[in-house]
């Protein structure tokens, strides 16, 4: 007798995965990556490479060692790898990289059991363990030949008082100092944009997120809350770290509240902190605070009876 | 008014323009008595007995109930116990057929008044045959007429390759329109919507058409975005009401009735022709030659198969039903039943159950539930066996459409999930009611004390 399968419906699947999702995100990554090459050089392509590699492999070894099925075929360590590639300077040493990917991979993920369950977003977590560990080469700014202005001395976030809406051009190009991923405005737009489009995000975070980086900016007594949103990695990582589904809410109001959440902490600390870049923490404090979003954000069933 | 989620679910309607073709009566038919939902039909004939096209062979066995006739002559075999596809045992009319299909009388019933009509539709067989099965008469027992404000005909047929109800409202305009017709007249439906998918064109100028000069009759054009067809969310979108929870339709002014139960009620009322034979749509990866076919409720699957050309590769998942809510039977014994409107076969691909990983939280599912659950927070709740948690989620209310785990990447039983939370949910309630109970029970007895004392 011929076997038949039975299952629960429904017996038809949408073509999207987890790995379609994950391979989205590196496409729209991609538009920064050739940027990156255009303005810091080549050596942005090893680091990014051997910091995707460097992730996929804590995660396969973990994974081995503990006799777990193997996950890096959904692709999300390599998404984690090149975040965390593009937080760093160019002139960072390779070394000093794979202990951050190690630290986001092994700390932040594995330990709290992996895809799906990690509470904060990991390439942040690599982020900071690098920022505290290697102080010094983190924020070794190497500055892009091609440029020729005031721009070309400092990152734009350190001299934002001394610009004006002129400057606006030069920071949609991104040719001036920083880490090799945030610079170019137009390439990370284009990737956002193709998220998007392609509905892999919902575009609630990033407008919140800068939207509130620009208002808090401005009402703190900032300098040029305009240019602010365009310069440092607010727009990184309101696009492409703020959006991680894992450690942000679910509906679209909890994303609204998430994205001013980390808009108003990014201002706070811009302005007022010693750090002229707040983006990480304000990410990694809201990220903590998901769960109680998403209590607060539950959706209200259609038909459904409150009882009293 | 905002639209409900769904998804674009593929349409794959190939027998759109197939018209429905009559079968060879099979060798025998089983029929079994609880093809509705509510208490199971009453045999009424023996073992030996002969039956005739259209002869009652089961009377409704109580108020929710419905009675089942013959789709073929010829000698009742046994009255027995079959194993339905949802694994439960039922009793069951087993007939062999001679062939000749013989009819019975027809005539058609006396119709005056709304009770004379409901009578009628309970007689007729009829259940809800877009695919619930609920007693359509029970359905239509309103208590206060009045009550009524729209009654809604469903023709959206938002599950992918099904084709029948398309065929019904082609083919059988004349029943359609005279089913509006009984309609207006004893349920007094001062307002009655026809709902038809947008990817319909030709049912919807059809209708467009025949129903110009009827007053109260009104052709709405929807979205062909599923579950469109699903009671509270065609209500919804119809009539801009809502279906309160535990409540049924008429609660919020609506009575749905699907376009090839109206015919086949239309059918009866006009010829005194029951509910025996069904139209089909055959399809699916592992079938020949897809096709819509007039087949005799009863008849068993392997049978509409063949008249199908078989299976052009082996069969590796057989549906009752579409894709998106069908039940998969475990072999092809099984028979129609007046729900089925659809028999599809899959070959070996689509039959290979997708693998689940974990899940990445991206709240698609929440996204995309018609009733706005929160498909990703049951499944934690009910892996944690919280039935607090789930009774505040309001599992109860989901349809199971399946569009939370058709949209899930990580391809989790999102469905079979629901379907196991409402148990836990159910289990929770009862467990609830016993301690209320068991705590008044105690206050009472300490009263009782008390009272004793003094």
């Amino acid at each position: 007798m011929n076997e038949l399968t039975v299952s629960v419906s429904p017996h038809i699947r949408s073509a999207r995965t987890t790995r379609s999702i994950m391979l989205d995100v590196i496409l729209a990554l991609m538009p920064a990556l050739v940027a990156s090459v255009f303005i810091f050089g080549a050596r942005t392509l090893l680091l990014t490479a051997v910091s995707a590699a460097a992730c996929v492999l804590c995660e396969y070894l973990w994974e081995k060692g503990h006799k777990m099925p193997i996950t890096i075929g959904d692709l999300s360590a390599v998404v984690t790898g090149i975040l965390l590639a593009y937080n760093v300077p160019v002139s960072m040493p390779v070394w000093q990289l794979i202990v951050g990917d190690a630290a986001a991979i092994l700390v932040a993920k594995m330990l709290f059991g992996g895809i799906g369950c990690n509470f904060m977003n990991p390439a942040l977590v690599g982020r900071i363990v690098l920022m505290f560990s290697f102080t010094s080469e983190m924020t070794a700014y190497v500055f892009p030949k091609t440029s020729i202005d005031a721009l070309s001395s400092a990152t734009p976030l350190t001299v934002l008082d001394k610009l004006d809406m002129s400057a606006l051009p030069q920071l949609l190009y991104g040719v001036h100092g920083g880490v090799i991923g945030e610079t170019c405005m137009i390439a990370l737009l284009l990737g956002g944009v193709y998220l998007v489009a392609r509905k892999v995000i919902s575009p609630a975070i990033p407008l919140s997120y800068l939207g509130a980086t620009l208002l808090f900016t401005w009402l703190f007594g900032g300098a040029q809350p305009i240019l602010a949103i365009f310069s440092g990695g607010v727009m990184l990582g309101a696009i492409f770290m703020a959006t991680d589904y894992v450690t942000s809410p679910f509906t679209t109001k909890g994303k609204l509240i998430f994205g001013l959440g980390c808009g108003f902490i990014t201002a706070v600390i811009r302005v007022f902190g010693n750090y002229n870049e707040g983006v990480t923490f304000a990410i990694l404090l809201m990220n903590l605070v998901v769960p109680y979003i998403n209590d607060l954000t539950m959706t209200k069933p259609l038909g459904g009876v409150t009882e009293k | 008014m905002k639209k409900l989620s769904g998804v674009r679910v593929p349409h794959r309607k190939n027998t759109a323009e197939r018209v429905p073709e009559r079968m060879p009566v099979p060798p025998a038919i089983t029929l079994p008595m609880n093809m509705h939902i509510g208490a199971p039909a009453k045999p009424v004939v023996a073992a030996g007995d002969e039956v005739r096209v259209g002869q009652l062979v089961a009377e409704a066995g109580g108020f929710v109930s419905s009675p089942v006739y013959s789709g073929v002559s010829g000698k009742v075999k046994k009255l027995d116990e079959v194993l339905t596809s949802a694994g439960q045992k039922v009793p069951a009319i087993l007939i062999e057929t001679d062939g000749l299909q013989t009819p019975a009388d027809f005539t058609p019933p006396t119709v005056t008044d709304t009770k004379s009509f409901i009578e009628a539709v309970r007689q007729s067989g009829v259940v809800g045959l877009g695919g619930a099965g609920f007693p359509t008469a029970v359905k239509l027992s309103v208590k206060d007429l009045s009550q009524i404000e729209a009654v809604v005909i469903n023709g959206a047929e938002c599950e992918p390759y099904i084709t029948s109800d398309t065929r019904t409202m082609l083919d059988q305009p004349e029943l359609v329109l005279k089913g509006i017709e009984l309609l207006q007249k004893y349920l007094s439906a001062k307002r009655v919507i026809f709902a038809i998918e947008d990817n319909k064109p030709d049912c919807l100028r059809l209708y467009r058409e025949k129903t110009k000069g009827l007053s109260g009759v009104e052709v709405q054009s929807l979205p062909a975005v599923y579950p469109q067809g699903g009671e509270k969310v065609l209500i919804y979108h119809t009539t801009g009401r809502v279906v309160p929870e535990g409540g049924l339709p008429i609660d919020a002014g609506a009575v749905v009735i699907n376009c090839t139960t109206l015919a086949a009620i239309a059918r009866y009322v006009t010829t005194g022709v029951p509910l025996y034979e069904k139209v089909v749509t055959v399809d699916g990866s592992a079938v020949k030659e897809p096709k819509n076919v007039i087949v005799p409720i009863g008849t068993p699957m392997q049978a509409v198969f063949d008249f199908c050309g078989g299976f052009k590769a082996p069969a590796k998942k057989v549906l009752y039903g579409g894709p998106m809510m069908g039940i998969a039977v475990p072999d092809t014994d099984q028979p129609v039943l007046k729900t089925t409107n659809a028999l599809l076969a899959f070959d070996e691909k689509d039959a290979i159950l997708p693998e689940t990983t974990a899940c990445i939280r991206c709240g698609t599912c929440i996204r995309t539930c018609p009733m706005k659950l929160m498909p990703v927070e049951i499944e934690h709740a009910w892996n944690m066996n919280d039935g607090e948690h789930l009774k505040k989620l309001k599992v109860n209310l989901c349809m199971e459409c399946g569009c939370c785990a058709y949209v899930c990447p990580a391809r989790r039983p999102l469905v079979q999930v629901n379907k196991l939370a409402k148990a836990t949910l159910a289990g929770y309630n009862a467990d609830q009611n016993a301690e209320a109970e068991k705590a008044a029970a105690h206050a009472a007895a300490k009263v009782e004390k008390g009272a004793e004392k003094k």
